[in-house]
């Protein structure tokens, strides 16, 4: 259950739009099921009224749909951030991809989101999904009514979220939270004590599963160049299908390792995933060597800050200490 | 690649123009000995090398992948090799975490004034690789003759 209201949100957007503060507000609005949240640009109080979603699938982060939207006209665009989406938005900030005077962010409390495929998992035919008494109403067509826990739907990057606390807003509805000391490591820790044939496999039965449909490098707020990589018909993996095992490993180092660095981890790459694949856990093995090889750094903290990637000290380690450490590193 | 029944790995060493490419000259003009299947390819600095020429490499046909580059604190471009250093220990780190042998992959600086340091290397990191055996884990099947 979120605690901040629905009503809330739409009050202060329609205040926003009349007080002639932003001429148009991102948001969420239902999609074909109450599940699929999409987003959507409102500029009016009817359609507010009539089409505006706040539940515990508005997962969608709005930071990198600033990029496109902050250009389209004059006056200013007011957005709706989670704790995690501020960090994305500091991130775009310090790599000058948006104008901040043209964005109005509204910082909005989160108490996590829910993972569709968790509930798909649990129920079958879902005509609806609600909230009872802070639990998962799930109507079904076969099954009649399902509850569900809330805890055991949450979302994978919910379970172990970051932070609660908003790092960049205009103003912010509700409370403001703490960064929090999650687990979100513990998950690599133990693919890092796996051997190395057992690594492989894992991974090789993970990625296999990819069918390059790009909506990982889409989503993500990290991934903003003009003109991408796997676009280039030399780069040898921008064929749709997989013709070789080799093309998703490609595919999926030099994802990760594009925004090394720059990865908030606001997880929206395994949220968008098709295929359930546990993206995440490449680039929070990035974060974690990072934290362990160049002292702790989060993308995003706070605008401006350089990348371990791009700097250097004279006493860094060296590549094959690094490898020689494995996953003792933290 | 097999040859005679016998494997010879293929090594892929990218070798920065200014200290490396350097050192292997001098180790050729010194008449020292290092295998034959290391191809040279030379960059202008060894932060040239982007993780996707590695992954190339690998998916060309190669068994092992050696970036060699001036000694720390030496740089012709006085601060390239720091960066290499940091990209190379986060892309080794993650293929070790992909489950792809760690010994395929190497850094090493080598000065222009390093010909033994530069043929010993070789013979030492061929040596590693022919004992690993044919590169299968990131091996690109079309790619195969």
């Amino acid at each position: 259950m979120q605690e901040i209201k629905r009503e809330d949100l739409i009050a202060k957007a329609a205040q926003l739009l009349a007080d002639g503060t932003v001429d148009r507000v991102i948001g969420w609005k239902k999609g074909e099921f109450d599940y699929d949240v999409t987003p959507a640009v409102f500029t009016s109080k009817e359609e507010l009224e009539n089409e505006f979603v706040w539940n515990d699938f508005c997962g969608a982060n709005f930071s990198k749909y600033l990029r496109k939207e902050a250009e389209k006209t004059e006056s200013k665009a007011a957005v709706f951030l989670k704790p995690c989406d501020t960090y994305s938005f500091n991130q775009l900030l310090t790599e000058h991809k948006f104008d901040r005077e043209k964005v109005y962010a509204v910082g909005v409390p989160c108490n996590g989101m829910l993972d569709d495929s968790k509930i798909k998992a649990a129920a079958n035919g879902i005509s609806s999904v609600s909230e009872e008494n802070g639990k998962v109403a799930v109507e079904t067509l076969y099954d009649g009514k399902i509850t569900l826990e809330r805890n055991e739907m949450l979302a994978e990057r919910c379970v172990n979220c970051k932070s609660k606390k908003h790092v960049a807003y205009d103003e912010l509805l509700g409370e403001d939270g703490e960064v929090l000391d999650s687990a979100r490591f513990d998950e690599v820790a133990k693919i890092e004590a796996m051997s190395a044939d057992e690594r492989f496999a894992f991974w090789q039965n993970e990625l296999s599963r990819c069918i390059r449909c790009n909506a990982c490098r889409n989503i993500c707020p990290a991934c903003t160049c003009e003109k991408c990589v796997f676009d280039n018909p030399d780069s040898g993996v921008e064929n749709k299908a997989i013709a070789d095992s080799f093309e998703e490993k490609m595919f999926h180092i030099i994802r990760a390792f594009h925004v090394v660095g720059r990865c908030t981890d606001c997880g929206e790459c395994s949220r968008v995933c098709p295929q359930n694949i546990p993206l995440h856990l490449l680039n929070r093995k990035f974060i974690k060597d990072i934290n362990g090889f160049y002292g702790d750094y989060q993308a995003g903290a706070e605008a401006g800050s350089r990348a371990p990637i791009v700097d250097f000290t004279k006493e860094d380690l060296e590549p094959g200490e690094a490898v020689e450490r494995g996953g003792e590193n933290a | 690649m097999q040859v005679n029944g016998e494997f010879k790995p293929l090594i892929v060493a990218f070798c920065c123009n200014w200290c490396s490419y350097a050192g292997a000259d001098l180790a050729g003009n010194n008449r020292l000995n290092y295998p034959a299947e290391v191809k040279i390819i030379r960059v202008p600095c060894s932060c040239r090398v982007n993780p996707m020429f590695i992954l190339r490499a690998f998916q060309r046909g190669a068994d092992g992948v050696i970036l060699c580059g001036c000694h720390p604190g030496d740089c012709h471009y006085t601060s390239g090799n720091y960066y290499t250093r940091r990209r190379m220990a986060l892309l080794f780190s993650m293929l070790d975490y992909l489950g792809i042998e760690k010994e395929r992959t190497r850094v090493e600086w080598v000065s222009a004034a390093e010909g033994a340091k530069f043929a010993a290397t070789m013979n030492d990191f061929v040596e590693k690789v022919t004992a690993l055996g044919e590169n299968k884990r990131l091996e690109d099947l079309r790619c195969k003759k």
